[in-house]
């Protein structure tokens, strides 16, 4: 019960929420650590994920090495890249980013596998070059699929982000270090708690996103989505022309 | 005119799909390939524009070899439909019958304005333009995919059992607009069917193939009717079962024509009544087929 008194109170001290340690700047500095994090592992790993999952060829190679570098232990890595390139944020993006790959690339190229293969090949047999198909048919179709990947690689990122502060003063994770060694458990619980919330936006972002980046002729047609769908333009909605009467116009 | 000069396809998994086949499909005219599963016959139709090249041999269009055609261009002139329509889900149905001639630089307003009148062509309420394909009955997509393959204006039109997957009263009707807008637009028509039925309704030219894509039987539907070359034909066509062979019945209320096992297949009716007659449809087939043909072809484009 005193964990929890002390975690109030000190997240309650004005004197935490000032200043360049202050809640209100670690906060944003580990948000924009995630997001940095997020923008170059998504660089990397999106062109590799479309161009297997549009080639079909590659697969087996980016499963076996993205299921190898999720069981690189993130602490080891994060240590071993700060002795090669020093003290300071390098490290932690380094070991971060290669945390955050191996879901975002499953997204893309799982995103891009799970469209009908009948799609694809109409796509291709009207005359669109390989360019167009994945610009105008994959990416709109797979992307549920890969934002679902950034999704969890976020989840990921924003709560290993901690460990940032090991070697940097840097972040949320600083709390956590910092009341470790001062046996400060308000602070210590006050600083996860902000991870966990920070984690929680994130992931209702991610999950907001997610749904709305779905091509809406993909839920349309379900009987759920009619009468959304009259809302949104004007002629959509008449009522099923039947086969039988429909070449009266033809004439 | 298409030309296949011994064209031979061997899969990578050692499949001979086609074996040292050659053929003339004539201009504005239906040529139908008629197979089971596995006779070659969608590879053929997919070796006209360059889905599939050939192992060896050659396929011109008009005098030109397509092999020196670059694809992607190849493909934006030729018609193409396929079974369960592939219209691109996430895009109205107007952008899908736009979605070519705006590939070839077609401006979208002139393109959309094209896609609702060929919406007209091919027998869908205008209403329809600004649904997802997922909105329409599986009959409404097989016209957008119709429309679609019209768009460009194409002289050849490719269609891969277009109406396979759609009940049998609605592919009924959408053979006989097929039927209707080949009389209207005269394109050269490539089909490809397992149902012998429909290949006998549509085809100017029927092509019976078996297994390894090799052609059985060449001719028009009479033809091949008429005097079927051997015994898988025979089969194929049901001349075998006495499908084929009808004869008339007085049964007192009128005559009945009835084929070998017994089976009524229909009445005897006068030829100048005989527009619905499923007998009389091979008979229409005689006539002229050619553009402008038709008393009713204003709507060519």
């Amino acid at each position: 019960m005193t964990f929890l008194l002390e975690t109030l109170a000190w997240l309650v001290d004005p004197a935490n929420w000032v200043g360049s340690g202050g809640i209100p700047t670690r906060l944003a500095q580990h948000l924009l650590f995630t997001l940095v994090t997020l923008v170059v592992a998504s660089v990397i790993a999106v062109p590799i994920g479309f161009l297997i999952g549009h080639t079909g060829r590659g697969r087996g190679l980016a499963v076996a090495t993205s299921g190898a570098f999720r069981a690189i232990p993130t602490l080891g890595l994060l240590t071993l890249v700060a002795l090669w390139v020093g003290i300071g944020l390098n490290a932690p993006y380094v070991a971060l980013t290669i945390l955050a790959i191996p879901p975002i690339l499953a997204g893309a190229y799982t995103g891009f596998e799970a469209i009908d293969r009948k799609i694809v090949d109409a796509a291709r047999a009207v005359g669109m070059s390989e360019a167009q198909i994945v610009l105008r048919v994959e990416v709109p179709l797979g992307l549920p699929l890969l934002i679902g990947g950034i999704r969890s690689a976020a989840l990921q990122v924003v709560a290993t982000a901690t460990l940032a502060a090991y070697i940097a003063d840097f972040g949320l994770g600083r709390y956590l270090f910092a009341g470790l060694r001062t046996r400060d458990y308000g602070e210590m619980l006050g600083g996860s708690i902000l991870v966990i919330l920070l984690a929680i936006v994130l992931e209702g972002a991610f999950a907001l996103v997610q749904k709305l980046v779905v091509p809406r002729g993909v839920t349309a047609g379900l009987p759920t989505d009619i009468r959304d769908g009259s809302s949104r333009s004007r002629p959509v909605m008449e009522p099923t022309i039947e086969e039988g009467n429909s070449h009266v116009h033809s004439t | 005119m298409i030309e296949f000069h011994s064209v031979t396809k061997r899969f990578p998994d050692g499949t001979l799909a086609v074996d040292d086949f050659s053929l003339v499909l004539p201009s504005h005219k239906t040529t139908v390939f008629v197979g089971t599963s596995g006779s070659g016959k969608t590879t053929l139709l997919r070796m006209i524009n360059r889905m599939v090249d050939p192992t060896s041999g050659s396929i011109d269009i008009d005098g030109d070899d397509i092999g020196t055609l670059e694809p992607v261009k190849l493909r934006r002139g030729i018609g193409y439909v396929m079974q369960n329509s592939g219209l691109l889900p996430h895009r109205r149905v107007i952008d899908n019958v736009a979605t070519v001639p705006m590939l070839r630089g077609m401006p979208k307003k002139k393109a959309r304005e094209e896609a609702l009148a060929l919406l007209d062509t091919v027998g869908l309420d205008r209403t329809l333009a600004d649904r997802y394909p997922s909105q329409l009955s599986g009959g409404q997509q097989q016209r957008v995919g119709v429309a679609r393959g019209l768009a460009v204006n194409p002289n050849i039109l490719l269609m891969d059992e277009p109406f396979g997957a759609v009940d049998p009263i609605v592919r009924a009707e959408l053979q006989q607009e097929l039927l209707r807008l080949q009389q209207e637009l005269g394109k050269t028509v490539v089909f490809v069917t397992h149902d012998i039925d429909e290949a006998f309704l549509l085809g100017d030219q029927v092509v019976i193939l078996r297994t390894g894509g090799k052609v059985a039987q060449v001719g028009s539907p009479a033809e091949i009717l008429a005097n079927p070359v051997d015994e898988f034909v025979a089969t194929f066509v049901g001349a075998d079962r006495g499908k084929r062979s009808l004869h008339v019945e007085n049964h007192g209320d009128g005559d009945i024509v009835v084929d070998e096992t017994g089976r009524l297949a229909g009445v005897l009716v006068d030829a100048g009544s005989s527009g619905h007659s499923s007998a009389a449809s091979s008979e229409s087939k005689a006539g002229p087929r050619g553009p402008g043909a038709s008393a009713q072809g204003g709507d060519s484009r």
